[in-house]
């Protein structure tokens, strides 16, 4: 294994103002290899790959292909030095077809025509060589998450990606989908193309990487064969601290509080519920585990207020859901955690003390008459609620988008909470956070199950989901299985199930699900 | 009635329309062409103002009348680069720097123009475009005099059709530009400049504005009047909507609303009596808001206008 | 080239941006004068002179900046909710309008009664003018930009055909004009001399209004909340549609007051040439005052300076009067970038 390393990282810093995000990082990777990138979030994994890919610049160091040095911040020059990159968040045009998609920047940019015959020529060969199965001339908005996924991969091959980045790839498949995106990097790593596969899942680490380098807070804690690795020393390499999540005790669960029957969307399409029933009683979690787009934000938009557009019943402790009024819902003691903390969550530009009083604005405690803000009164309650949940922040009077992601979902889960909620409604709540934010955010969760609240949480991490809830119900093309409890399935089987490739619903629907 | 419908079968009416409508065609795909790449251009209004100056003042001055249009159209390619500037490389409000724009682009022509010409009190004229007759076309009944006999920036702006067609949909810098306004990241992953494509597009964009200004003064009328845009540029930007981003029905709805203009500068004539011909001038912009709602609901917006772009952003 | 956001910004730097962006403006106007062959510094002395050099300039350029408070109060209410509301320029003529319908004999009340009738049902009709674009932008998410914009044309046109035709003031020698307005609906002037009326008071009332309403009401609360980010306005809880709508029929209406104001206050009668662009100068009174309405009321002043100023100062040195157009134009972009320089610093990469 003397060969030269087909890429190597050499010293390389970033700094985002006064984050280092990055710390003097050195890497290699040779041929054939999988090189797994591990580290919590925020450890700065997606900003090295972005380095890596011209996204960013780096403020010092470099990057070598082939022992030469890659120009820095140059897209172009990443692309063809043969590195692919898959982001996380795909990036992919919905309104145009997979070949644009895909063609798009393949050919020079003052062409008078586009070699349209020749390009399906090559990418229909790709399709089959690396099976990859997806139609050229589908418009993106009709492909489904895995679809889209193969379309990143494919652009990479289609540029005759040397070295394939794969930032969390798994993150919204299915547990069988991931298998076989797996398959899909075994066959390439055997065509020689090296991979580097970004997660902060232990297991699909250990089954696909053949060396791991771990990240934490911007700097190489550790660099090891995967075949030499163990979970738990990862663990610890990664947190750099023993952080213990926190775990479901037993209680008897009480009354109904949340009591969904027949609940039904229109638009059809497979986010459209179809004949949603659920109950969630008092003192449980209930976790839905779906792959995006199959309804679960749909049903959270409903018990969020956001959609008033429905048929069937919601009602919490027997009254009626106040149907597409968010002020009325929270009031009859809903508390909500939005999926998007940036985009819904909290208002940037406003300061601290006016967000936490958003839900509450015309209440006598807040407002005067429901005309004239009690501006002080409000203040009060941010500084109470800013100690309860510690948030790290200047004070109320500071403005909110310069808070971090942990400290901003605080705030949001002080809103939420503090009226002491009977149904809290909580989507994604830990997605993005650091270690530390999680237990902390999960810990608030498991007091208000402990203190009678009912429960429902929605996630795409299916190890979160068995280990904090106490029935996990599977949403696929917005209809909803019974909730079971975690140890009745395996995770295998809900996987099957988030694939619609099993028959849900128990005896009463066999046969509805479909083959493959 | 009858009068108006008889206004339909004569010639002067179907070349009027269609000198009407050059303008608009310029407009129209300029602005299609910038928001096709995901940048609104509120500044056409100014910077066709701009090229109707630009392009008359450069004739007056003793230029020639192409290298006058050609003029035009760097000085609104310029003003274009101005506004990609603002927006797309610092990511400033598409809205409020458009409206800037036109403030600055209206002000600054008429600046300029009293400047030069301080003491006119009749505006001064040029010898503007001669129509141009296309050998045999131009003798046939009806259709010669209206579309064979214009003048050859008109044949320009309906030849521009097909092209900005072409370009947008067949090639791959139109690729790149369609895909700029629909997801700028997903450009950027491909090692394609967005910053440069969409600026590329807007000083593409504006330039065609600044010609179709330039189509005022210089082949519909031979001067420069003061307001003499009057509200056309907004009137592309409504057709933009309502054409639903394609070249092809920008064409439709540009002829439509030419069309309704000769009809009404030959209404006024004859029913100008009954009906007060300030109703007759409102019909244009009443119509443009019509566009907009009877077109709202079915259109599909390019998803990244104006949406910036920010190169090494944290996300 | 990267913008990155500053980390803390100071209030002297947010607080300078206009202050930047003015002087930025009239260096690039200098090179405009220069042109036209005067001295900058002579040109701009004329123009200070012209705006503040005597106590009846002070007074026009007072007068001149009533209505430029009212239009720039309107754009900064709707710009804080994100309505780009660019229709000012027609909801001033509607209000003036309705001044003259109803101020004009068909009903008389006692003096301050009337007045207060003119300023109402020219609110009221400054507002009803965006009752269409509003709506369009709510339930058909038309862009109101075009919509308001077009309006405008519309409005002047039928103020046109209303002052040719069936309301033309018979006794004003064939002028397009319509109607004095009677007497108790004329707003007092404030001095003795010139023409400084009652507008003010009332402009500088509306301006610590729509300040106190922002600030401190839960309707200002929701407007500003809509316009920094709508989704999670509507997440808590706040009706976007309603308070947009709201936010609308406010703007509408202090341009419309704008309009009352010029007509019994300032001409006494309504011509097409009563507003010479105070709409579309209002959206560079409330940029310049960063929509902050208690600044509207010094930006108001300056940018009346501005044209005041130029009057004379383009007599005295032959430069056109458009300078103040000009000047007006650049300063919209200039508080821009201002603006973003104080919250966002420009890295050059190599």
């Amino acid at each position: 294994m003397a060969a030269a390393p087909i890429l190597e990282f050499r010293g390389v810093t970033k700094r985002f103002g006064a984050l280092t995000a990055n710390d003097n990082i050195s890497l290699t990777l040779n041929q054939g290899e999988v090189l797994a990138l591990l580290g919590e979030n925020g450890a700065g994994k997606t900003t090295l790959m972005n380095i890596l890919f011209g996204h960013y610049q780096a403020d010092e160091g470099e990057i070598l292909v082939d022992g030469e040095a890659l120009p820095p911040g140059s897209t172009q020059a990443a692309i063809s030095a043969g590195i692919g990159m898959v982001h996380q968040h795909f990036t992919l045009a919905d309104n145009l077809t997979v070949l644009e998609n895909i063609t798009v920047g393949t050919e020079s940019l003052w062409s008078w025509r586009q070699e349209n015959q020749a390009n399906r020529e090559k990418l229909t060969r790709m399709i089959e060589d690396y099976g990859l199965v997806v139609d050229p001339d589908a418009l993106v908005s009709t492909l489904s998450v895995g679809e889209r996924q193969r379309v990143e991969i494919l652009k990479a091959l289609y540029r005759d990606a040397r070295i394939l980045i794969l930032d969390e790839p798994t993150a919204v498949l299915t547990p069988q989908e991931a298998d076989r995106l797996f398959e899909t990097l075994k066959s390439i790593t055997a065509k020689g193309l090296a991979v580097i596969f970004i997660s902060h899942k232990l297991h699909e680490i250990l089954a696909i990487s053949t060396k791991v380098a771990v990240l934490r807070r911007g700097s190489i804690v550790g660099t090891l064969a995967t075949k030499d690795a163990k979970r738990e020393q990862l663990a610890e390499l990664m947190v750099g601290r023993v952080v213990t999540r926190p775990k479901l005790s037993a209680i008897k669960r009480g009354a109904p509080v949340l009591e969904i029957s027949d609940l039904t969307t229109g638009g059809g399409g497979s986010s459209a519920l179809k004949n949603v029933d659920l109950v969630i009683h008092a003192h449980e979690i209930v976790g839905i585990a779906g792959v995006a787009g199959n309804g679960q934000a749909v049903l959270a938009d409903i018990l969020s207020g956001l959609i008033g557009n429905f048929t069937g019943s919601a009602s919490i402790n027997g009254r009626e859901l106040a149907a597409g009024d968010p002020r009325s819902i929270v009031a009859s003691g809903v508390g909500r955690i939005p999926e998007d903390r940036h985009a819904r969550g909290m208002i940037g530009d406003m300061e601290i003390w006016e967000n936490l009083i958003s839900e509450d604005l015309r209440s006598s405690e807040i407002s005067y008459g429901g005309m004239v803000i009690n501006g002080d009164r409000a203040r009060e309650r941010a500084t109470e609620q800013i100690k309860e949940f510690d948030v790290r922040c200047e004070g109320p009077e500071a403005e909110t988008k310069l808070l971090s992601g942990g400290n901003m979902q605080k705030l949001i889960l002080s809103r939420a909470l503090s009226r002491n909620p009977s149904f809290i409604l909580a989507n994604q709540p830990v997605r993005g956070l650091d270690e530390g934010a999680i237990a902390y955010v999960q810990g608030r969760l498991l007091e208000a199950r402990q203190a009678g609240a009912a429960i429902l949480l929605i996630s795409e991490d299916l190890d979160e989901l068995m280990s904090l809830t106490d029935r996990i119900a599977v949403i696929y093309h917005g209809s909803l299985s019974l909730p079971e409890p975690p140890g009745k399935r395996s995770i295998a089987e809900i996987g099957l199930m988030m694939a619609g490739q099993t028959q849900n619903k128990s005896e009463e629907l066999q046969g509805v699900g479909h083959g493959h | 009635m009858s009068d108006l419908f008889e206004i339909l079968f004569t010639a002067g009416f179907w070349a009027a329309t269609i000198r009407i409508v050059s303008p608009l065609i310029f407009g129209t795909l300029g602005e299609l062409i910038c928001e096709r790449a995901g940048v609104l251009n509120l500044g056409i209004e100014g910077i066709m103002t701009v090229g109707a100056m630009a392009g008359w003042m450069w004739v007056y001055q003793g230029g020639d009348l192409w290298t006058g249009v050609i003029f035009a159209a760097c000085v609104g390619a310029l003003f274009g680069l101005l506004h990609a500037i603002f927006t797309v490389h610092l990511c400033l409000s598409q809205h409020v720097t458009g409206i800037g724009i036109t403030l600055f682009g209206s002000s600054l022509s008429y600046f300029i123009y009293r400047m030069l010409l301080p003491d006119a009190t009749t505006p001064p004229k040029i010898e503007p475009f001669e129509p141009l007759l296309i050998p045999w076309f131009s003798e046939l009944p009806i259709v010669g005099e209206a579309l064979f006999s214009q003048t050859a920036l008109t044949y320009l702006a309906l030849l521009t059709v097909p092209v900005v067609w072409y370009v947008l949909f067949r090639t791959p810098v139109g690729l790149a530009v369609r895909m700029s306004g629909e997801n700028p990241v997903a450009v950027e992953a491909q090692g394609i400049n967005v910053l440069a494509v969409r600026t590329g597009a807007v000083m593409v964009g504006s330039a065609l504005m600044a010609v179709g200004g330039a189509f005022i003064t210089m082949s519909w009328f031979d001067a420069f009047y003061f307001g003499m845009i009057n509200g056309r540029g907004w009137i592309c930007v409504a057709l933009v909507i309502f054409a639903s981003w394609q070249p092809g029905k920008a064409l439709l709805g540009a002829l439509l609303f030419a069309g309704l203009e000769a009809m009404q500068v030959r209404a006024q004539q004859s029913a100008g009596a009954i009906i007060p011909y300030q109703f007759f001038l409102m019909l244009p912009y009443i119509m443009s808001i019509v566009a907009m709602i009877v077109m709202a609901r079915k259109t599909k917006y390019p998803q990244a206008l104006l949406v910036p772009f920010r190169r090494g952003e944290r996300v | 080239m990267v913008i990155e956001p500053r980390q803390s910004v100071s209030i002297w730097r947010a607080g300078l941006a206009p202050v930047w962006a003015i002087l930025a403006s009239m260096a690039i106007c200098a090179v405009l004068i220069a042109w036209a062959g005067a001295s900058v510094p002579n040109a701009y002395a004329l123009l200070i002179k012209g705006a503040f050099g005597s106590a009846f300039a002070i007074k026009e350029t007072l007068t001149r900046s009533i209505p430029l408070i009212f239009t720039g109060l309107a754009v900064s209410v709707a710009f804080r909710a994100k309505f780009y509301n660019i229709g000012a320029e027609g909801q001033l003529y509607a209000g003036a309008l309705a001044a003259t319908f109803f101020g004009t004999g068909l009903i008389t009340l006692p003096p301050a009664l009337m007045i207060l009738l003119l300023i109402l049902t020219g609110a009221i009709a400054g507002g009803a003018l965006l009752i269409v674009p509003v709506l369009l932008k709510t339930h058909l998410k038309v862009d109101e930009v075009v919509t308001t914009l077009l309006l405008n044309f519309v409005v002047l046109l039928l103020v046109s055909y209303l002052i040719e035709g069936p309301w033309k003031d018979p006794m004003s020698l064939g002028w397009p004009q319509a109607a004095s307005i009677i007497d108790e609906g004329v707003f007092p002037l404030l001095l003795e001399k010139g023409r400084l009326h009652l507008g003010l008071i009332i402009a500088i009332l509306f301006a610590i209004l729509v300040w106190l309403m922002m600030r401190f009401t839960v309707l200002g609360y929701e407007i500003r909340a809509v316009g920094y980010n709508a989704k999670a306005a509507e997440f808590a809880g706040i009706n976007v549609n309603r308070t947009v709508i709201i936010t609308a029929l406010i703007s509408g209406g202090l341009a419309g007051i704008a309009g009352v104001s010029e007509t019994a206050g300032l001409k006494g009668y309504l011509t097409l040439d009563l507003s010479p662009g105070f709409g579309y100068t209002g959206i560079a009174v409330a940029m310049l005052a960063q929509l902050n309405p208690l600044a509207v009321i010094p930006a108001a002043i300056f940018l009346s300076a501005v044209y005041v100023g130029s009057d004379a100062m383009s007599r005295a040195v032959n430069i056109p009067t458009y300078i103040a157009d000009v000047l007006v134009g650049v300063s919209v972009l200039a508080v821009l970038c201002s603006v973003m320089l104080s919250q966002y610093r420009i890295r050059w990469l190599k």
